[in-house]
């Protein structure tokens, strides 16, 4: 019986789910994966590891539906989600949430939201990136769902099978889902690059459709409240995503000599990163700490000055692809993962870089 | 108010694991285990905000095999009041702790739940959230600052996000996960070590909580991850930058 004549006879007939044999229920049937992105955007466009998630969906299975969830009220909401319909040719449809009670993301009214529409669609997987935001919501959305999720997802083995870092990358858990509600995920976008896509799939346009929240039950009085936010704005590329990341440490000891740091990242056309003891110290903001509990990079080029190289640090830079350190100690661990290793004062060092470097490319 | 924090006992931060040979998991063994980092700041930031006259009582509970007694008893030498220790053989997926955590809140009637915002050995970074989703509170998670109104009405979390820091209030009762720069945590003195040794740990079961456990994801196996090739050292920033130009072309 295919597929499609179950499925219609299942919505004529209105099957008791319990009459089904287990081996020809919808979610069994289908090798065909339908996966619910949360998407994040900013601008008027989908942040770059939300296209990550979805080539991350993209793997999960043959013959997959990938609909991209976007929130929020506004024109940019719209200009997002118009650039969102385009951003990767894997995407079948963009479903908008146009309301003020999105306008930021809290978790609280974006969980409901992910279970409205959830209940409006047969979704076997449902996905965000394992930024802030995913690892934010996904967690409680996959409770009210009663469904174990699995985070920082690394590697796809199958639909149903994926591996994991634990002990901040210092092993690897292979994971398989057994539940019978959709499979809940969030994506180590370094672990899903994406690769530029060609000209012809770029006219590819998923649909946009507007989400009829007028059934959308929000507690009217929200228990949960933006005040506000502090975000460096920044011409430097974003950390997650560059192809250089240039590090500090301790050892740059104030705010000033920091600055060196940023020169080398801007000749080299990199990001600026800085180690959890230099955002402890007052040098960087926080969104600058690599790291286990911080961010992870995946750079083609890692450079780290004065980074002694603890194990919560090296675990954000593992994926890096030339891994460079300089450090006054020669027995600082970071020199046991450095491809490259130099050991003198950064103070020299960094200086005779800028002199001697070429001009990016 | 009451304040219920969850603490958990994990492999220390400082120790190289190494990989069980059979691929079952880690060597957990002989190992120091210690508070998760994340819990302690999470106990810390309850303790002051007892000392700050905002709560009467703070409640430590840890949920996981006997020896978890002794990492309550670490919390109730920093300042908890008591602690209930759930007892458990097999280690417990982030959503039946949660649902635990959901039903001791049901009992306790806490205002506040603090949870570390991951645990350093499996580093999920789900159960707080979690347990806010059941109980129907909203969360604050990574926070890195906490200041409650007078009339313990309202949260004021600072949260430590990608772009930077985030700004959020809330209604108490509500679940708050910590991150590194909450506090610094104290240590125990051993006055306090030794009054510890007299303040009550209950003992509580599933059964008695009436919590199912959730057992919908297997394990399949635990590798190490690839290592990387070792490198060299140079002697010079000529030597660096020639051969990040021409053996590794990155610049």
């Amino acid at each position: 019986m295919t597929r499609a004549v179950l499925l219609r006879a299942l919505t004529k007939n209105k099957f008791v789910a319990s009459n089904i044999p287990r081996s020809l229920s919808v979610t069994n049937l289908s090798r065909c994966i339908s996966t619910l992105i949360l998407a994040e955007h900013e601008s008027g466009s989908i942040k770059a590891q939300t296209v990550s998630t979805v080539v991350a969906a993209g793997s999960l299975g043959e013959s997959s539906t990938i609909s991209l969830l976007l929130a929020g009220s506004g024109s940019s909401l719209h200009e997002a989600a118009a650039q969102a319909a385009s951003c990767h040719p894997s995407v079948s449809e963009v479903l908008v949430a146009d309301s003020d009670k999105f306008e930021y993301p809290l978790a609280e009214p974006w969980a409901k939201l992910v279970d409205f529409v959830r209940q409006r669609g047969e979704y076997s997987h449902i996905l965000a990136s394992s930024s802030s935001f995913g690892k934010n919501i996904l967690p409680r959305v996959a409770a009210l769902l009663d469904v174990s999720p699995i985070t920082d997802v690394v590697k796809i083995l199958g639909s149903n099978e994926f591996i994991r870092p634990i002990y901040a990358g210092n092993a690897l858990c292979t994971v398989r889902y057994t539940g019978s509600g959709p499979c809940m995920l969030t994506i180590r976008s370094t672990s899903f690059p994406v690769t530029p896509i060609s000209a012809d799939s770029q006219s590819k346009k998923a649909t946009i459709s507007q989400i009829d929240l007028s059934k959308f039950k929000e507690d009217s009085v929200s228990r949960s409240r933006y005040v506000g936010q502090s975000t460096q704005d920044t011409e430097r590329p974003d950390l997650g995503s560059a192809r250089v990341v240039i590090t500090g440490g301790r050892a740059l000891k104030s705010v000033e000599n920091f600055k060196m740091i940023e020169k080398l990242a801007e000749k080299l056309g990199g990001a600026v990163g800085a180690t959890r003891a230099a955002v402890d110290a007052g040098y960087v903001p926080n969104d600058l700490q690599v790291g286990q509990t911080g961010k992870i990079v995946a750079p083609e080029l890692y450079m780290a000055f004065g980074v002694s190289g603890a194990i919560q640090h090296l675990a954000g830079i593992k994926d890096s692809k030339v891994i460079v350190a300089v450090n006054k100690d020669a027995d600082a661990p970071i020199f046991q993962v450095a491809d490259y290793g130099l050991v003198g004062d950064l103070f020299e060092v960094i200086p005779e870089l800028l002199e001697k470097l070429p001009e990016k490319k | 108010m009451k304040i219920l924090v969850a603490v958990k006992r994990v492999v220390d931060y400082a120790v190289k694991i190494r990989v069980k040979p059979d691929k079952t998991g880690v060597d957990t063994q002989n190992v120091k285990m210690s508070m998760n980092p994340f819990c302690e700041i999470a106990l810390e930031e309850a303790l002051r905000i007892k000392e700050a006259g905002f709560a009467k009582e703070v409640v430590a509970v840890s949920i996981g095999p006997s020896q978890c007694v002794d990492t309550l008893r670490t919390g109730l030498a920093m300042g908890a009041d008591r602690g209930i220790h759930v007892e458990a053989n097999s280690s417990f997926l982030p959503l039946t702790i949660a649902k635990i955590l959901r039903s001791l809140a049901e009992v306790e009637n806490p205002g506040l739940i603090f949870l570390g915002k991951q645990a350093i050995d499996d580093d999920c970074n789900q159960t707080g959230q979690m347990v806010a989703a059941l109980l129907g509170w909203p969360q604050a998670t990574f926070a890195s600052k906490v200041v409650l109104d007078n009339d313990k009405h309202v949260a004021t979390v600072d949260r430590e996000v990608d772009g930077g820091l985030e700004t959020l209030s809330v209604d108490l009762p509500a679940v708050i996960t910590t991150d590194l720069r909450l506090n610094q945590p104290r240590y125990a003195t051993l006055p306090n070590i030794m009054k510890a040794k007299s303040k009550p740990i209950k003992k509580m079961t599933l059964e008695d909580l009436k919590v199912d456990i959730k057992s919908d994801i297997e394990i399949v196996e635990v590798t190490e991850p690839p290592k990387r090739k070792s490198g060299v050292i140079v002697s010079s920033v000529d030597e660096l930058i020639d051969k990040l130009k021409n053996e590794a072309h990155v610049v």
